[in-house]
């Protein structure tokens, strides 16, 4: 019965983490400065390896090691470096621009983020790996992610957007899919990998041909 | 299984990323010559898998294809190879007038042809994987690469309209994927939840076991996969980028991403659906995909009244027919779903015609806007003829295949008594005749008042290397006019198979 009420260390400890995600994904969508956004990004990427290092030791399930080392390395070091490398050949703007007020973001995000955690809690999904409030804070960080790409007018902004919805993704898998074969979480981080050069490469096309990172001119085809 | 159908899955698995990679270093020619090649093998090897999967499953490794997946494999077999001829000439131009000009002009179409074989070929490689990836994950994968491939293609033009559309397309995918990825990890945790921890969602054992499966994980899954893989597919409401990356991408591109990457995507959603249907019964997803249809029919059909751009006016009707297409499956019948898998094909051929004839028309007349557009069937004796009975085609006029396809779908509905979504189907495929003759008909049909003949280039395919872009669209008519009066009895079995797999009777 004590387990049912009292969250054990490990329940505690994966929440926490996954708390501290979602407030870094806020914290995305707050900042006004493209560099701080992506060192956001890269903190939050390590801090959802430092998840599976805590799953992996937990729970035992040592493939996740190997994949928590993989992820560090590609999110948390490779693709921040790329972004940060790209921006700084593209030095004319390093603030982003929201559709709305920084305020009025947080708050459609807060709504967001209590829909997300409220309605996931309702499917009844239980894992044996991590606690289900695990599972509704992902899933707050992928539509939060959301918040922040829609919101967003720089392509910096929303290609950050689309990554850290993948961490939310990965979060989603290390809580109800932790024992994937890793053969497969590694072809999605390469997969991701090829993303991030695609998106780099779109970038560099959009800023070499507007001068600009917003994205707010591109509004030629309609209709 | 045979050893030889074993080797034709390896051939299309690994034959096109060769390819690719040839590409890196061939020069122009070279490179041309050996994607056609390619292209034709494939598509031999796509159509000599047609009798080997009749016996039953044929699988290697991670590749898998049973009936549906071949279906699948058609399409992109035939339009890579259409538009791999069909780059013959739509780059030999290019390549001609770059001969007579100076250096940098030269070096300049020589980057452009090797992205665009290196992209094309990377991107018939992916499309190729999709449906033979044995497993949810590994399909997940390959309609990612799909993505990325394609992106860098439609930005390939380098106009601003190219960027801004590519952009769009990869964020918007993209993120779609990121939900199909939801999906993925929603429905492994279903099936944990009866084979273990640690499994691969490999097909048969997921269909095996879904019976079993816990219901609310996998209407989840189901959703979140018709939402993610929809944004592929093209359906209304996540279909914002599809009309921007089908007109501004080269021709070739355009044709196959409508033809064959809608097709794949959409396959993706079928394999959840043969899972969720054994799962919570037919009617939830049914339900799911007529919401989807009948939205997508009638945005596409409306937007296709005023449509004054013509690569957008054949996008729009792509989601019109990725729409039918989802309503068929609602449908559920065996005769609904046959009209369902025949329509992917017959689809593929009218619009990989369609774009490649409208290549040559935009290249004619300088310009995508169908009011500056007059005397096609005139200007181009052989492009011409071809395009309107394309278009015919599309509109699902008999003796074409579209027709015998939409026939069997309504026949299928009404046969199951879905009498009301038949109904709408019927009024919203009409709404889109309406809209894409009428669109087409003043450009195609009306002379050119006298005078303008002067200040255009003739450029038509009276062209050089017009031939080359004529003569995949009339392939694709013969294909066309087999699949609408007498398919070939091996076709008719295999696709009945692929509807046997998917209403759940083993024919």
């Amino acid at each position: 019965m004590n387990a049912q009420s009292v969250p054990s260390v490990f329940d505690g400890t994966a929440n926490t983490i996954a708390v501290v995600v979602l407030l870094l994904e806020f914290l995305m969508l707050r900042s006004a400065l493209l560099r701080a956004q992506v060192r956001l990004y890269a903190v939050q990427s390590l801090v959802v390896s430092i998840l599976a290092v805590v799953v992996a030791s937990g729970r035992d399930v040592p493939e996740l090691y190997a994949l928590a080392a993989l992820s560090f390395a590609l999110k948390a070091v490779i693709v921040p470096w790329l972004i940060l490398r790209l921006m700084r050949d593209a030095s004319t703007e390093i603030a982003g621009s929201g559709a709305l007020g920084v305020a009025s973001e947080i708050m459609v995000a807060i709504v967001v983020a209590a829909y997300a955690f409220f309605t996931v809690s309702l499917l009844d999904i239980h894992s044996d790996v991590l606690p289900a409030t695990a599972l509704s804070l992902s899933v707050a960080v992928v539509l939060v992610a959301f918040v922040l790409i829609i919101m967003r007018r720089d392509v910096v902004s929303q290609a950050v957007g689309f990554f850290s919805l993948e961490n939310g993704v990965s979060m989603v898998s290390l809580v109800v899919a932790a024992g994937m074969p890793l053969i497969l979480e590694v072809a999605f981080l390469f997969d991701l990998l090829v993303a991030v050069v695609v998106f780099g490469v779109l970038m560099r096309v959009h800023h070499g041909r507007t001068h600009s990172l917003s994205t707010a001119d591109l509004t030629r085809l309609r209709g | 299984m045979h050893a030889s159908t074993g080797i034709l899955l390896l051939v299309l698995a690994v034959l096109p990323a060769l390819c690719a990679l040839a590409c890196l270093v061939l020069p122009h020619r070279a490179a041309v010559a050996t994607t056609v090649v390619v292209g034709l093998v494939c598509l031999a090897a796509a159509v000599g898998l047609v009798p080997a999967v009749l016996d039953g499953v044929v699988s290697i490794g991670f590749l898998r294809v049973d009936a549906l997946s071949v279906v699948f494999l058609l399409p992109t077999g035939f339009l890579y190879a259409a538009t791999s001829v069909f780059a013959v000439g739509y780059l030999g131009d290019e390549a001609a007038h770059a001969a007579q000009a100076d250096v940098a002009e030269q070096r300049l179409f020589h980057r452009y042809s090797r992205l665009f074989f290196v992209g094309i070929n990377a991107f018939a490689w992916s499309m190729f994987c999709a449906p033979m990836a044995d497993g949810l994950a590994l399909l997940w994968i390959a309609i990612e690469v799909t993505t990325v491939v394609s992106a860098l293609l439609v930005a390939l033009d380098n106009t601003e309209g190219a960027t801004e559309a590519a952009w769009k397309y990869v964020l918007i995918a993209s993120c779609g994927l990121g939900i199909g990825l939801l999906a993925t990890i929603v429905m492994y945790y279903a099936g944990a939840q009866t084979m273990g921890q640690s499994y691969d969602l490999a097909f048969e054992p997921l269909v095996r076991h879904a019976e079993q499966l816990p219901a609310t994980p996998v209407r989840l899954a189901f959703v979140l996969a018709v939402v993610g893989f929809g944004t592929k597919v093209g359906l209304v409401p996540m279909h914002t980028w599809l009309p921007d990356a089908h007109a501004e991408a080269p021709t070739p591109v355009s044709a196959l991403l409508s033809g064959s990457l809608l097709a794949v995507s959409f396959y993706a959603i079928l394999r959840y659906y043969e899972v969720a249907r054994i799962t919570v019964g037919d009617a939830f997803p049914q339900r799911v995909l007529l919401v989807f249809g009948v939205a997508s029919l009638l945005l596409a059909g409306l937007s296709l009244l005023h449509q004054g751009d013509l690569k957008r006016l054949l996008a729009y009707s792509s989601i019109e027919h990725m729409g039918i297409v989802a309503i068929g499956v609602s449908f559920g019948a065996p005769l609904a779903l046959l009209g369902v898998l025949l329509h992917v094909l017959a689809h593929a051929a009218a619009k990989g015609n369609a774009f490649m004839c409208a290549g040559v028309i935009v290249r004619s007349y300088q310009t995508k806007q169908l009011g500056s557009i007059r005397g096609v069937l005139e200007r181009l004796p052989w492009t011409g003829p071809v395009f309107l009975a394309s278009v015919l085609a599309l509109c699902a006029m008999p003796p074409f295949g579209l027709f015998r396809s939409e026939f069997a779908i309504v026949a299928g509905g009404i046969g199951a008594a879905r009498t009301a979504p038949a109904a709408i189907l019927v009024v919203l495929v009409t709404l889109a005749f309406l809209g894409l003759l009428g669109a087409l008909v003043r450009p195609v049909l009306t002379t050119r008042p006298a005078g303008q003949e002067a200040d255009v280039p003739a450029t038509g395919d009276g062209a050089r290397l017009g031939g080359w872009m004529v003569l995949p669209p009339l392939v694709g008519m013969v294909v066309l006019l087999v699949l609408g009066l007498h398919p070939p009895a091996e076709l008719s079995q295999l696709l009945r198979g692929a509807a046997g797999q998917l209403s759940g009777t083993v024919s």
